[in-house]
């Protein structure tokens, strides 16, 4: 046996034997089932997006290199043709709009929430993370209802579409905000108040600083889900010209349609959305720089919500 | 992440019950939340009880249009009483329409896990110093938006398309194959490929959050790699489970863009389409909305059993 051991008379069998036995072998299997993940969830994308790129107009052979399907010509060009164009002004519209209006309504709500302590706002928490676990389908058929019975001065539409994705995104500055609330915990606010400051200018002075990266951090993924929000604008658009770019794409591919100017859009609003996490990373990244455990790493999961 | 604010426990000398400045302070922060709340009751209560008015309503014999009854003491059962035709009788037509939605749903469900979980706990637990570049390209898709995802399988499932070519070069298939032409494994390969980033992303924040020692203990005390992984690493990684198998299985069920862009034909029509359908035709809408309400009844449970979680665990990633 001690023969065998002895690593220059080892056969391939005994070796793989070893290997196996091996407590501290690197996972190769998990890592090339990893890849092959990886590739899978990306490659059908970069594929999509250089076909926005071709020449011809199929979007499964290539035909050269070309970027008419983004200027030149007023008919085929997302940049040129009104319709596309209109499709790309609303997606921008709603998600500043709604962006602003979600981040004001829910820093304040969660800061609100998480230090008033009393029945309603324990309730309202609840009523809170119950409106984004339910389906955005539920979700988008209440607004519609309500906009097209009750509330019939807001018309369906652009106004519609800003006040349902509001509401569908004022979660998420709530959560994250409430969460690094928690974990900055009181005693800052006490010093700030033993060294004189008023509540209102312990606020301004040492929380919402210390805020700043979860408000940072909350306001990329709203934009980026307002970019990306496809069910409350289809369910609550009037017609084609308060379509974003989301609806447009759903709306032109029935029943398998498409093309390559489709691919140009849909490569704009990945555009739009990596900005924003480009941004979202690097911004995060400078303002917390300096901070214990701010890394690369935390400022990818802190973009993401994680 | 704890969702119940616990009361501050102060030791005082005063007697219990908030004092004026307590209250007023208390009322302050108050002030901050206000304008939320009333948010919140006019753009989701009421518009979630608009479902039920134009449920329990009537339809208008001349317009064929909705018209909803505020008052819940006249509510009419009509509506429900028609829905309830759908499902059996003579004239149903929606129990292979729910059944579909739950099979598509469930093995989509069972599939992201089996491709989610290897790929998160080998990021989690074994990428080291390449843990960045891991996570940048797991998150990728998490930022892309969906209709792109989508598009960019429309174009490789196409009849010309690149996945017919392999397969017909690989001898897989003699001839190519219209898969976007009503195929369910098209669908559940759609529902798979959109919602696994959410999945990912939950449970590689729960396997991060493993304290490594309890591996590493697990093995000096004797156990083999499978046993340290199923008594200790599964075993800690059950929320996050739960919670992304949640996170993926609520919003799948409500879906109707993946079914109507990969496949459009009512061979494979989902429960989600059905609604989306209904709403788009007057007459029908009143039934919509009940079925939405029995959409909303039968995950209720799941609901609220992610709402319970996310308030007494520190793992409430959305």
């Amino acid at each position: 046996m001690t023969a065998v051991l002895d690593s220059e008379v080892m056969t391939p069998a005994t070796k793989r034997r070893s290997w196996r036995k091996n407590p501290w072998r690197k996972p190769v299997v998990l890592e090339a089932f990893t890849w092959a993940y990886l590739v899978w969830s990306i490659v059908p994308i970069v594929i999509a997006v250089i076909f926005s790129f071709n020449n011809g107009k199929s979007d499964s052979s290539w035909e050269g290199f070309s970027t008419r399907w983004y200027w030149g010509s007023t008919t085929n060009s997302v940049f040129e043709n009104p319709v596309f164009r209109s499709a790309i002004e609303q997606t921008l519209r709603l998600a500043i709009i709604s962006t602003i209006l979600t981040m004001i309504l829910g820093v304040a709500f969660g800061i609100g929430i998480h230090r008033w302590r009393s029945k309603t706002s324990v309730t309202f928490n609840f009523v809170m993370v119950f409106s984004y676990v339910i389906p955005e389908l539920i979700f988008g058929i209440a607004f519609f209802f309500v906009f097209t019975q009750l509330f019939t001065f807001v018309d369906l539409g652009t106004s519609a579409q800003i006040l349902g994705l509001v509401t569908w995104n004022i979660s998420w500055p709530a959560i994250i905000i409430f969460a690094r609330l928690s974990s900055i915990g009181p005693a800052y606010e006490e010093a700030a108040a033993d060294l004189g400051c008023s509540r209102l200018q312990s606020l301004r002075r040492v929380l919402l600083p210390m805020l700043m990266p979860a408000i940072f951090a909350s306001t990329v993924l709203v934009f980026a889900t307002c970019v990306d929000d496809f069910v409350i604008c289809n369910l609550l658009s009037s017609s084609a010209n308060t379509e974003p770019m989301s609806v447009f794409i759903y709306s032109s591919t029935h029943g398998g349609q498409s093309g390559p100017q489709l691919n140009a859009l849909a490569t704009l609003m990945l555009l739009f959305s990596l900005v924003a996490a480009a941004v979202g990373f690097l911004g995060y990244r400078w303002i917390t720089r300096g901070e214990r455990g701010a890394g690369r790493s935390q400022a990818l999961e802190s973009i993401t919500g994680l | 992440m704890t969702m119940t604010p616990e009361k501050p426990k102060v030791i005082t000398a005063s007697p219990p019950g908030k004092t004026a400045r307590q209250r007023r302070i208390s009322m302050g922060w108050a002030a901050f939340a206000v304008p939320g709340i009333l948010w919140l009751v006019f753009l989701f209560i009421v518009p979630m009880y608009t479902i039920f008015a134009v449920a329990g309503g009537h339809l208008n014999p001349i317009f064929n249009s909705p018209v909803p009854v505020w008052n819940p003491f006249a509510w009419s059962g009509a509506n429900y009483v028609a829905v309830y035709h759908d499902f059996v009788g003579p004239t149903s037509f929606i129990g292979p329409i729910l059944g579909r939605t739950v099979v598509y749903v469930v093995i989509a469900s069972i599939l992201s896990l089996l491709i989610a979980y290897p790929a998160a706990y080998f990021v989690a637990r074994f990428a080291g110093k390449r843990k960045g570049l891991f996570l940048a390209l797991m998150i990728a898709p998490f930022w892309i938006s969906y209709m792109m995802r989508m598009l960019a399988w429309i174009d490789l499932l196409q009849t010309n398309g690149y996945i017919n070519k392999a397969l017909v070069n690989l001898h897989v298939i003699s001839a190519p194959v219209n898969w976007l032409g009503g195929k369910s494994v098209t669908v559940v390969l759609g529902l798979v490929y959109g919602y696994i980033p959410y999945l990912i992303l939950v449970l590689y924040a729960g396997l991060d959050r493993i304290d490594q020692r309890l591996i590493e203990a697990g093995r000096d005390l004797g156990l083999s790699r499978t046993q340290t992984f199923v008594t200790i690493t599964l075993r800690l990684s059950r929320p996050a489970i739960i919670t992304g198998m949640l996170i993926t299985f609520l919003p799948m069920i409500g879906d109707y863009f993946t079914n109507q862009m990969l496949s459009g034909n009512v061979a494979t029509s989902m429960i989600g389409n059905l609604i989306d359908a209904q709403l788009l035709t007057t007459s029908l809408q009143s039934e919509g909305a009940v079925l939405s309400l029995f959409l909303l009844v039968i995950l209720l449970v799941p609901i609220l059993y992610y709402v319970w979680q996310s308030r007494h665990s520190e793992d409430s990633v959305m």
